[in-house]
């Protein structure tokens, strides 16, 4: 009898015990997403007010002047992404091709493994390389230089989520199409990447709204240009860029502009996010 | 049909069957070769970039750039000691506060969650992730720094203020707060890894620790976590490596004074942030030449890292693949 009470209350605390550990892991959830929904209510809150239709369409005020906007800066921002992906996509894509469709194990092993390592190089480091490579050389920083820097940061990036949906593709269609005769790159260029296309765009996007929102890499190659850039071999405004200048300013005119900066952005990042959330399922995180 | 006609016919079939020519596939496979090399090629690159813009650097200063102190860019002396602990202790204070929490989530995501509730929290701490850091730092300007400046940080004070660490005046941006802002910053890839981890944790563990009676909390821990083990290590290490990196939200919130101090209130430095702040300020050579030696300093140790935390990572998946078991 005892023996069955003791096994009982036993059963009862290990139950017990399990409930509590729910609970607390729980919690650490709770805690882990809270700072994701203070920080997006108060970009909201602060930036809902400076944002109106001169934001979008004029430029930066000297400072003591109200009003104004950061139009450069968003435009900045696009034509250094549309420059990143020159260089980011193609090289990102069909490396993925080749690490699916040719590479023997060992080989991709490696590829994968630094490709891994590549996407865990600090942001700024690129910055400094790209410094190096173009600015110091062309002695101007420059649009081309900001838009290198993204480009190389999305290189791996795309590479990985490429080959995990280009690996997703089953190997029946690649046989059904080389059985018809048809010549192996074909096969890949028109069955299998159009197969994947849509995860492969996904991760394109993906890689996108990332370097968007980088800043560390523009902060000695893009620069930042309180006017319109003419010519890609000058410096360029870019939305983080400027973000970053305003909150670190004295003025509360600017940290105003900074909040109304980051509205837009963390708007344009997380519609990315969640429009391809919406229409395919990938891993957003290649690790 | 004679033999020789037959033959001839076969002929041509075959003729037709063989492709014209195998130029397009070679081509294409070189072409696709060539741009999965460009990783190792950038790994060289910057690997080769950082040593050739530090190389005057390193022959002036040698091994003491690593352990000493002054930072004087008008007496050209550089040392980067005071960034280099900055950087460890940030990393430290952003793993202690994000490994609990990230690996509780994990496992709260993976073994003890309702089922309807796993994708939602899945999906907020990706966002999480998506936010950019610039954001973060704006956010702990204004947000974060006043609130741990006039609750937690006088309550630490009280509380532990006999200690070395928890002393002095509190003016907020701090090493405390870079690490905590971190802290934020890390939790999504630790959690997501982790749960990865988990989740190639295979069935039958669970499936024999249930047969034994366990309760759920007792299947994680005998069954799941002791498995597990050298996975969450990795998910952690690669935290790590992300944390040393972090720029732009610590920049925003250290305080940027190259100082070694023990109370974690006080303002402090490190690697990324002194490059981010000032690189394009270096009037001379050797101020830019040393800035270059930070940043191979700083690549130096996030690519150690990054190795290791791989290593553990993807010896760990071919381990834990279900087939190994059976």
């Amino acid at each position: 009898m005892t023996m069955r009470t003791r096994r009982k209350d036993r059963h009862s605390w290990r139950k017990l015990e399990s409930a509590v550990v729910s609970g607390l892991t729980f919690c650490s959830a709770i805690i882990v997403i809270a700072p994701l929904a203070l920080v997006f209510f108060h970009v909201v809150k602060s930036g809902i007010g400076a944002v109106n239709l001169d934001f979008f369409t004029k430029l930066p005020k000297p400072v003591g002047t109200p009003g104004g906007g950061m139009a450069n800066a968003i435009v900045g921002t696009l034509e250094l992404l549309a420059l990143a992906s020159v260089i980011g996509i193609p090289v990102g894509v069909l490396g993925g091709v080749y690490l699916a469709e040719y590479g023997t194990a060992r080989v991709n092993w490696v590829l994968r493994f630094i490709a891994d390592v590549l996407n865990g190089v600090p942001s700024i480091i690129w910055g400094v390389v790209v410094y190096g490579l173009v600015v110091l050389r062309f002695k101007s920083f420059s649009a081309y230089a900001g838009g290198l820097a993204l480009g190389l940061i999305m290189v791996p990036l795309i590479l990985r989520t490429t080959e995990e949906v280009i690996l997703l593709v089953p190997a029946s269609y690649r046989e059904a199409a080389l059985a018809l005769g048809i010549a192996r790159w074909k096969t890949i260029a028109h069955i299998v990447v159009k197969t994947a296309s849509r995860g492969i765009i996904t991760g394109i996007l993906l890689a996108l709204a990332r370097v968007g929102g980088e800043t560390a890499p523009l902060l000695f190659t893009a620069f930042g240009n309180r006017f319109w850039n003419h010519d890609l071999r000058e410096p360029i405004a870019a939305l983080p860029l400027q973000i970053f200048t305003y909150a670190i300013s004295p003025y509360d005119d600017w940290h105003r502009q900074a909040w109304a900066g980051a509205l837009i952005l963390v708007t344009g990042v997380f519609c990315v996010n969640v429009l391809v959330r919406i229409f395919t399922r990938v891993r957003a995180m290649p690790v | 049909m004679t033999k020789a006609q037959l033959l001839l016919r076969e002929r041509s079939v075959r003729e037709r069957m063989t492709p014209p020519s195998r130029f397009g596939d070679e081509a294409f496979k070189w072409l696709t070769l060539t741009m999965a090399l460009a990783v190792v090629l950038l790994i060289v690159l910057i690997g080769w970039q950082l040593a050739r813009g530090s190389s005057l650097a390193i022959q002036k200063f040698g091994f003491s750039f690593l352990i000493t102190s002054t930072w004087d860019p008008v007496a050209e002396q550089f040392g980067a000691l005071p960034f280099i602990y900055g950087t460890a202790v940030s990393s430290l204070i952003a793993l202690l506060i994000a490994v609990p929490l990230s690996i509780a989530t994990a496992v709260y995501l993976t073994e003890l969650a309702p089922l309807w509730i796993r994708q939602p929290i899945i999906s907020l701490v990706e966002m999480l992730a998506a936010i950019p850091s610039v954001i973060l730092g704006l956010w702990g300007i204004f947000v974060m720094i006043p609130w741990l400046r006039d609750y937690p940080f006088p309550f630490l004070k009280r509380i532990l203020g006999w200690t070395p660490i928890f002393t002095g005046p509190i003016y907020g941006p701090s090493m405390l707060a870079g690490g905590i802002i971190i802290a934020v910053m890390i939790v999504p890839i630790i959690t997501s890894v982790s749960r990865e981890i988990l989740r190639s944790v295979p069935d039958l563990q669970r499936e024999a620790a249930y047969a034994l009676g366990a309760t759920r909390w007792e299947v994680t821990r005998i069954a799941v976590l002791s498995y597990a083990g050298k996975g969450l290590f990795g998910a952690v290490i690669l935290g790590l490596g992300r944390a040393l990196g972090e720029t732009m939200a610590v920049t925003m919130v250290i305080g940027n004074t190259p100082q070694i101090a023990a109370s974690l209130f006080k303002p402090g430095y490190t690697l990324a942030s002194v490059i981010a702040n000032e690189f394009t300020e270096a009037t001379t050579d050797m101020y830019l030449q040393a800035l270059f030696e930070i940043g191979l300093v700083l690549f130096g140790v996030t690519i150690l890292v990054n190795l290791i935390a791989q290593l553990l990572l993807k010896t760990i998946a071919r381990g834990a693949s279900p087939r190994a078991v059976q």
